[in-house]
């Protein structure tokens, strides 16, 4: 039992904790035109450029596009979740939410640009009735679509078990007691399935605030989002400080959030 | 009413979930090269697939990067899940969980990053891991997954009693008898889940391994993120097909072997 301990300890110490410590320690350095490009003195090295309103708005914005990609999965799944936990097929009806998950990111957006591009399946559409296209891939509307629809089962299967453990027969007793749908909803449903709702939330929240994949392919190219700034600040420009602060900042703002929704 | 309702909504986000797949699958037999215009039922997307070098030689390095991940992460993950079932309140333990599951929930572009930090930092002290290539990928692949396997594990074991490892340990078993008589026998189902998740995990990132890569390791995801970026090839809906299907038939397996773990739990 002992090295088992020990060696999860080891690998947890040099793989994650050296790592974070390591990430907060350089954003303290300057950048240098050498191999790695880092120079001493030791300052406020990239956490100066916070400041920077550039910088600031990638952050505030990649915030909000994630606070809206968690809401709109909230907003979407929340009654397929309902519906799978009530339904005879729960196990079946998880397994198919849960496969395009697992079918591979690319998979998934291979599809989506094939439908959003120029030539692509809804301007095709388009110019069948007589309209004409738009230019739907690269914009704002197509990367919250792609994000929905990759980080959608993040919700379901939270909210989902929370409502297929939760009790059914207070809901009964509720409506038997006299209270209409929408109160038992409010009143039993919705508290009882909080839990999921928050895992959710965060599920959700979290990773989509540092994505990269999904804005770069179906996002427009001008909108500053922080995955993007850092990917950039640190294979474009090798300013290794810059990045290492920004992506000190998210990890702070993301932990943060965590702390917030499991808090309450 | 309201039922039929819920019915109908769930109907209508599993087509906004399959519709585009389908898409894909379809498009992928499709003779000519569009989404828009079926021409005819064809196999010549696949028989261009098999002769691009460059994707074939990307993705055999994926599955081996893959295989190699989730072994690593299935053993270490192992040892973490069963830290956490069974070793009981050791001292920092807080901390243990907390760095079990921060890369659980971490965006891959934060990951990847500080572990590319990491390997040059160790290079410059001690000249391992000399550059990076598939062996960083496969730390990194494995520190990112290994918490999956962790929580299986956990879970598996909280479903029984820990009287079984004390009963086998006063009969005379030393400790390490009895994690292989008992203990690992026991989680071998969520061992075996969490290998199949972190394999399928593994041959999907992108980012990470962009991060924590270096020349001449170009893995299958990489390779088809960067020929996305000038634009979808037919040749690319044949492998998207291909990989749902080496998915599928994963997933299933998994899904075989949960309920095995859930049935355990019960008795």
């Amino acid at each position: 039992m002992r090295w088992l301990l020990g060696l999860s300890w080891a690998w947890l110490l040099l793989f994650v904790a050296a790592p974070a410590a390591i990430l907060a320690g350089i954003g303290l350095l300057s950048p240098a035109e050498t191999v790695p490009p880092l120079a001493l003195p030791i300052g406020l090295g990239g956490y100066g450029g916070l400041a920077d309103p550039f910088y600031l708005r990638a952050l505030l914005g990649s915030l909000a596009v994630a606070a809206a990609t968690a809401l709109l999965c909230l907003v979407l799944g929340y009654p397929m979740a309902l519906a799978i936990a009530r339904s005879a097929h729960r196990r079946l009806l998880l397994l198919l939410v849960m496969l395009p998950f697992w079918s591979g990111i690319l998979l998934r957006l291979i599809a989506w640009i094939g439908i959003f591009r120029d030539e692509g399946l809804i301007n095709a559409a388009l110019r069948g009735i007589g309209l004409a296209p738009l230019a739907l891939l690269h914009t704002d509307a197509a990367m919250m679509v792609g994000l929905v629809y990759c980080y959608l089962p993040f919700m379901i299967l939270p909210v989902e078990a929370r409502l297929a453990a939760a009790d059914g027969r207070l809901e009964m007793a509720a409506a038997d007691l006299g209270a209409r749908p929408w109160q038992v909803f409010r009143r039993i449903t919705w508290p009882l399935s909080l839990p999921g709702v928050r895992a959710g939330l965060a599920l959700v929240f979290i990773p989509v605030s540092g994505e990269y994949v999904i804005p770069d392919l179906l996002g427009a190219p001008g909108t500053p989002l922080i995955g993007r700034v850092i990917w950039d600040e640190f294979f474009q420009s090798a300013d290794w400080p810059q990045a290492t602060a920004l992506a000190t900042a998210l990890l702070a703002a993301m932990l943060a959030a965590a702390a917030l929704l499991r808090g309450r | 009413m309201r039922q039929r309702l819920l019915t109908v909504w769930l109907i209508g986000g599993l087509v906004f979930l399959y519709a585009p797949i389908a898409l894909v699958v379809a498009t992928s037999f499709n003779a000519a090269p569009l989404m828009t215009v079926w021409s005819g039922a064809s196999l010549r997307w696949y028989v261009q697939l098999w002769h691009s070098p460059a994707l074939m030689e990307a993705a055999a390095r994926s599955l081996g990067i893959a295989a190699a991940s989730a072994s690593l992460a299935t053993l270490l993950g192992g040892a973490a899940g069963i830290a956490l079932g069974r070793a009981g309140a050791f001292r920092g333990r807080g901390l243990f969980e907390g760095l079990v599951a921060i890369p659980l929930i971490l965006p891959d572009l934060l990951i990847g990053l500080a572990l590319l930090l990491l390997f040059i930092a160790l290079e410059a002290l001690t000249g391992w891991p000399a550059g990076r290539g598939v062996l960083t990928i496969i730390l990194a692949h494995a520190t990112a997954s290994l918490a999956f396997v962790a929580v299986t594990v956990r879970a598996r074991l909280a479903g029984f009693d820990e009287a079984l490892e004390h009963a086998a340990a006063d009969l005379g078993a030393t400790p390490l008898v009895v994690l292989r008589r008992i203990t690992i026998p026991l989680i071998a189902p969520a061992l075996a889940a969490g290998w199949l998740l972190a394999f399928t995990l593994s041959l999907d990132d992108v980012v990470i391994a962009s991060f924590t890569g270096g020349p001449g390791a170009t893995t299958l995801p990489m390779a088809i993120f960067s020929s996305l970026r000038l634009g979808p090839t037919p040749v690319l809906n044949a492998l998207a097909t291909i990989i749902l299907a080496l998915v599928a038939g994963l997933l299933l397996a998994a899904w075989k072997l949960a309920p095995v773990a859930a049935r355990g739990a019960r008795d």
